[in-house]
């Protein structure tokens, strides 16, 4: 015996529950709801909390998104069929208490009920972050979140390199990148953002060349600038996250200070020979840099690495840890170094979490309302005084 | 009944190149003290004129930052590490 298409959605249909739209929109928020049409159809319009799982992925793909077998689970396509057929396969696999919706997403938007427009990733770009996609903790609906980012990256030396480069790859849309310096040959042992054909050409501009060179879907904005206190706000004002290569003392402050202002977080990186640090300074909800090193250590104890020497290979540790901080908070995903401070010997091969704190007689970030105001620092890098906030 | 401090690169210099010295248990001043009186330059580094640590240093006691435990009274166990982390710049 042979059986039609509609013998077997009319088969399906008598095995599996359906619900009627209305009874799906009380249930909004407490279901999972996946979409099983064609990336495409989703593309034209969807359901505002489903998620796109075509009817030819889903038994491979429906662990990523769903991890209890009991869980409440609505399919739907577009007139109720192939939801039909793919509740019945999930039903096979296990799946206790999966639904389709009756008469599908266009019945939905007949009763008037909410859709939205998806932001949708190209062809190409499916193509170019489908090992991002993959991972449910990104998928596509991340992979889009990062492209809307703007990051801004203090310098494109040691630490700045590898981070822009892994931004860049990652497709956080927007990055900006200061950096008044130009490539030299003794960058080129550890700064792999330039190479030697770069030499004497603007540390920002080489960045871009690479940079653009690795995903075009990037838009690169160079600052071809010191960063001081006349420009610090302007430029930190259009980012969503500050990644902080610098590689001095009062760079470190002002960049700290400014980031207060706008209440912005920032990703701190640093290294000195064998050792590197990063944490993140989430403004009023942790430490700042103020309050884990209130003051600079005096020039002649800080040599840097012109000085002192580095080794080549350690920025890219460290700026690659800061990479992955600053993705994670974009994404909304596992948990930041907030309050922590991640060391890393590279001689021993050791890494150590140290528990750090926000102190509550930090002068520039204990009164939410009176952020430091920014100053030209000295050597010393001292706080002027506290402004009151803007707005 | 011994504890260890962890040196930093940049304070190597000062202890002959080791990067974890072993002293004897006990408050963490004492620790200090048993330090800098086997690496006597390291002192200095460490603490100011009035005996505090400085601003630019950190020294945590079983990773804790020992600003938020006891300060230099912070008691410091057998087998505990001190790790002993100042500011660093470079990028």
């Amino acid at each position: 015996m042979s059986l039609s298409y509609q013998d077997l959605v009319n088969e399906a249909k008598l095995k599996i529950p359906e619900v009627d739209p209305s009874q799906l929109l009380d249930l909004a928020g407490t279901v999972t709801i996946l979409d099983v049409r064609e990336s495409d159809e989703f593309d034209q319009g969807a359901i505002e909390t489903a998620r796109l799982v075509p009817r030819g992925l889903l038994e491979g793909a429906i662990g990523m998104h769903v991890d209890d077998l009991d869980e409440k689970i609505i399919l739907y396509c577009a007139g109720g069929a192939r939801s039909a057929l793919a509740a019945q396969t999930l039903k096979r696999m296990g799946y206790t208490n999966v639904s389709s919706l009756r008469g599908g997403f266009g019945r939905w938007k007949t009763d008037g009920h909410p859709w939205k427009l998806p932001e949708a990733l190209s062809n190409d770009q499916r193509g170019r972050y489908s090992r991002h996609i993959l991972l449910p903790e990104v998928g596509e609906e991340g992979q889009i979140r990062l492209l809307e980012s703007k990051v801004l990256i203090v310098g494109a030396g040691g630490l700045g390199s590898p981070a822009a480069l892994y931004l860049a790859a990652a497709g956080v849309g927007t990055i900006g990148i200061v950096d008044f310096d130009v490539v030299d040959t003794t960058n080129l042992q550890r700064q792999i953002l330039h190479n030697i054909d770069r030499i004497g050409q603007s540390k920002v501009e080489s960045a871009r060349e690479t940079l653009a060179a690795l995903n075009p879907d990037v838009e690169i904005v160079t600052y071809d600038e010191r960063l001081s206190s006349e420009n610090v706000l302007q430029i930190f004002s259009d980012y969503d996250i500050v990644v902080d290569g610098g590689d001095n003392f009062p760079t470190r402050y002002l960049v700290n200070d400014a980031a207060l202002h706008l209440r912005i977080p920032v990703v701190h990186g640093s290294i000195f020979r064998f050792e590197g640090q990063v944490t993140v300074f989430e403004p009023y909800q942790g430490p700042c840099y103020r309050c884990q090193y209130a003051e600079p250590p005096p020039p002649e104890l800080a040599p840097n690495c012109s000085e002192a020497g580095v080794f080549g290979v350690l920025p890219g540790i460290i700026g690659s840890l800061q990479a992955m901080e600053t993705l994670k908070i974009l994404l909304g995903i596992g948990e930041s170094l907030t309050g922590r401070l991640l060391t890393y010997d590279g001689m021993s091969q050791e890494f150590r979490t140290l528990r750090v704190r926000r102190d509550p007689t930090c002068p520039a970030c204990s009164d939410e309302n009176h952020p430091p105001e920014l100053v030209e620092y000295d050597q010393f890098c001292t706080p002027a005084g506290v402004v009151a906030r803007a707005g | 009944m011994s504890a260890i401090v962890k040196i930093p690169t940049s304070l190597r210099g000062l202890t002959g190149g080791s990067s974890e010295v072993e002293v004897p248990a006990g408050p963490l001043d004492e620790v200090i003290t048993s330090l800098t009186d086997t690496y006597p330059d390291l002192g200095e580094r460490l603490l100011d004129d009035a005996g505090n640590l400085r601003r630019f240093v950190n020294v945590f006691v079983a990773d804790d930052d020992i600003r938020f435990l006891d300060g230099l009274e912070t008691a410091v166990s057998s087998g505990q590490v001190v790790t002993i982390l100042p500011a660093v710049a470079g990028g």
